[in-house]
């Protein structure tokens, strides 16, 4: 799979980071503005650590699958 | 996903409770979507058509475009299996169905999956693979002639692409309900996307998209049962509050968290199933027959890059498959407990029929949506939703893709144009993606116009399914059967599975000698109708072979047991090691129907 091309795992990389920004960054703004949305359990934040735990497996997948990246 | 087995016993239920009873949603939409939200949606569809746009250039040749080079990882290989299979409209009946019978819905991912997945990775994998055949049809035509392989092949092919368009236009329904999209918006937009992507990057594309929409399902939908637990606390807190609605009367009384305890008789359970028909219907004559013979998940194991990685795949799939009912069933339980009316009562949700505009109920089926709607906050709701989109699209890529493989190989080019170029029949295989597409639209609006159809649609495929699989296996492990066995077998087999069902259909009361009991519903007569009729293929090919003369040894080369020398694979660590993980599987499998007993 990573013989010829951009490995799949990489372009998941990048939707799985910028999805992870995206919810982060919501949950950065309801912490900072205590504007949370109205569902429940939003005293945990979900927002924020789901939104951080997509951002790193996207990171992750994006700088460790990117093209020309050297294979094993 | 595609198949009658697999589909929520309110789909499946066929003309009792019918698939346009699921689709008769409240009139209000469920979720109000936020601009955060669409534009998580909008960067999926900019997504899966980059990778189409992307991958074009690497599928010029039959190869490349049916096959996907034959270069997928086990691990590729392995999630694209599990998510050719994993519909939204599954998702949200199967949690709806949690929601109403319990846990018992957990059988369908359980014992009606992974068994049949480990067999199709160590036992059935050498032989596909060996033999280079490009589809199930491919192998029958190797193994019994073009008799057997093109009954199966148009069969296999019209099914798919009628099963393809009845999902497209429940999918639509669903975007309706839950969020009050425009029917002919989500039909049009969504196929275009998965017509795209599929015609330009053939299996390759609709297995890069699967992984993709694997890891999105699962990051969509596995916070609810997370948060669901903590609202509840934990598993015991969960079951606790269970009982005490139960003793209060809130809930109906039943068994809602025991997988096995309910199953020594037809009537101690809601599904009206018996062990026996869990454990051979469904564990073997219907899971089985799909996972092992269904062309449309066969594929993607096809398309692996060794022989290792075509028997890892299934068994990596398998965790995962086991792993499914904790972003589908739990939900459904737990929404048993958290769901709350706007007052802050216990949510009550009813049968579609109860379902009326301006009565305030939800359905069963909508208890996922429902469920997201509680925890998901902007942003997460948006993944939530694309979560199942995704599941649609690649289940109808999975359906077009082995339509479009099926069609070019098996039917077109021995019966239509032989020799031709390679670069035709790449071009023939684009075009029968389109076409694919074209007519599940066309299926979808059939549907929209006469929603009775789908029940017709869905009972069919599920004729062809057990005898398939019936003689797969005889041919498979029996060198004496003959050609005139193959045909014969899937013929008198599908004929008995609507002989079956044609009977049930005109006297209800015949459902007592096919079921075995009276009282016996309906899912248990799709589990000993498919059980009837691989045993009746069976006895068809075996019987027909012994009156024929068998074919030499020699040519059962590659496809046979005991016939085929099968390469002698590398020596791994033990981690890297099928039979390794295998064992680990059917351990977790065990473990877990113990545990939830």
């Amino acid at each position: 799979m990573h013989s010829s091309g951009v490995s799949i795992w990489f372009f998941i990389g990048i939707l799985l980071a910028v999805y992870g920004a995206l919810i982060l960054g919501y949950g950065i703004f309801e912490v900072a503005t205590g504007h949370l949305a109205n569902v429940v359990l939003a005293n945990l934040h979900a927002s924020l650590w789901w939104g951080g735990i997509l951002e790193l497996l996207g990171l992750f997948y994006t700088i460790n699958f990117r093209p020309g990246k050297a294979k094993k | 996903m595609s198949m009658l087995g697999f589909v929520p016993p309110s789909v499946a239920g066929g003309f009792a409770g019918s698939l346009p009873a699921l689709l008769a949603f409240s009139a209000e939409p469920l979720a109000h979507l936020r601009s955060l939200d669409i534009v998580v949606i909008a960067l999926y569809f900019v997504m899966v058509l980059w990778i189409g746009f992307y991958l074009k250039s690497r599928a010029n040749t039959s190869e490349d475009f049916f096959m996907a080079g034959r270069e997928m990882t086990a691990w590729i290989a392995g999630l694209s299996f599990v998510s050719a299979n994993l519909g939204s409209l599954e998702l949200m009946g199967w949690a709806g169905s949690a929601y109403q019978y319990g846990i018992l819905a957990t059988h369908w991912y359980w014992v009606g999956a992974i068994p049949a997945m480990l067999f199709l990775g160590i036992v059935m994998m050498p032989f596909y693979y060996v033999c280079k055949t490009h589809s199930v049809p491919g192998y029958l035509n190797l193994r019994y002639g073009q008799g057997a392989s093109v009954v199966s092949a148009i069969s296999f092919a019209f099914m798919t692409v009628l099963m393809s368009g009845v999902n497209m236009f429940a999918m639509a329904e669903v975007m309706k309900v839950v969020l009050g999209w425009d029917l002919n918006f989500s039909i049009i937009v969504s196929s275009l996307a998965v017509a795209v992507y599929v015609a330009l990057g053939g299996l390759r594309s609709a297995i890069f998209n699967e992984v993709l929409q694997f890891m999105l399902i699962w990051g969509g939908a596995l916070l609810v049962p997370i948060l669901g637990l903590v609202e509840t606390g934990g598993w015991t807190g969960f079951k606790a509050r269970l009982a005490a609605n139960i003793a209060s009367g809130a809930t109906p009384a039943g068994d809602y968290t025991h997988l096995w305890r309910s199953m020594g008789h037809f009537a101690d359970n809601p599904m009206g199933i018996h062990w026996t028909g869990i454990v051979f219907g469904l564990g073997f004559a219907i899971s089985c027959g799909y996972w092992t013979t269904d062309f449309l998940v066969v594929q993607r194991v096809l398309a692996a890059n060794s022989l290792r990685s075509a028997r890892l795949a299934p068994v990596i799939g398998s965790f995962f498959k086991m792993g499914v009912p904790f972003i589908v069933i739990l939900p459904g339980l737990l929404g048993l407990v958290v769901l709350q009316n706007p007052d802050g009562t216990l949510m009550h949700l009813v049968g579609q029929n109860l379902v009326t505009p301006g009565s305030g109920l939800h359905s069963y089926n909508e208890v996922l949506p429902l469920m997201m709607v509680r925890y998901l906050a902007p942003g997460l709701l948006g993944l939530g939703i694309t979560a199942l989109i995704a599941g649609f699209m690649s289940g109808m890529a999975g359906n077009v893709s082995a339509f479009s493989a099926v069609w070019t190989y098996d039917i077109y080019q021995p019966l239509i144009v032989k020799n031709a170029r390679d670069d035709h029949y790449v071009k023939v295989g684009r075009w029968a993606t389109v076409l694919g597409v074209i007519v599940s639209i066309g299926t979808a609006y059939l549907v929209m116009n006469a929603a009775g159809i789908m029940d017709y649609v869905q009972a069919l495929f599920s004729f062809f399914i057990a005898p398939l699989l019936g003689v797969v296996l005889t041919g498979m492990f029996w060198k004496r059967a003959t050609r005139a066995a193959g045909f014969w077998g899937l013929l008198i087999g599908t004929l008995t599975s609507i002989g079956l069902w044609a009977w049930v259909y005109v006297n209800p009361a015949a459902l007592r000698y096919v079921a075995l009991s009276a009282d016996a519903k309906t899912m248990a007569e799709d589990m000993y109708r498919a059980l009837w009729s691989v045993i009746v293929t069976f006895i068809v090919t075996i019987a027909v072979s012994l009156f024929g003369k068998p074919r030499p040894v020699a040519e059962l080369e590659g496809l046979v047991y005991g016939a085929t020398k099968l390469p002698t694979e590398e020596p791994v660590p033990f981690y890297k090691n099928e039979w390794f993980w295998a064992a680990v599987a059917i351990v977790l499998f065990l473990a877990l129907n113990i545990y939830f007993w």
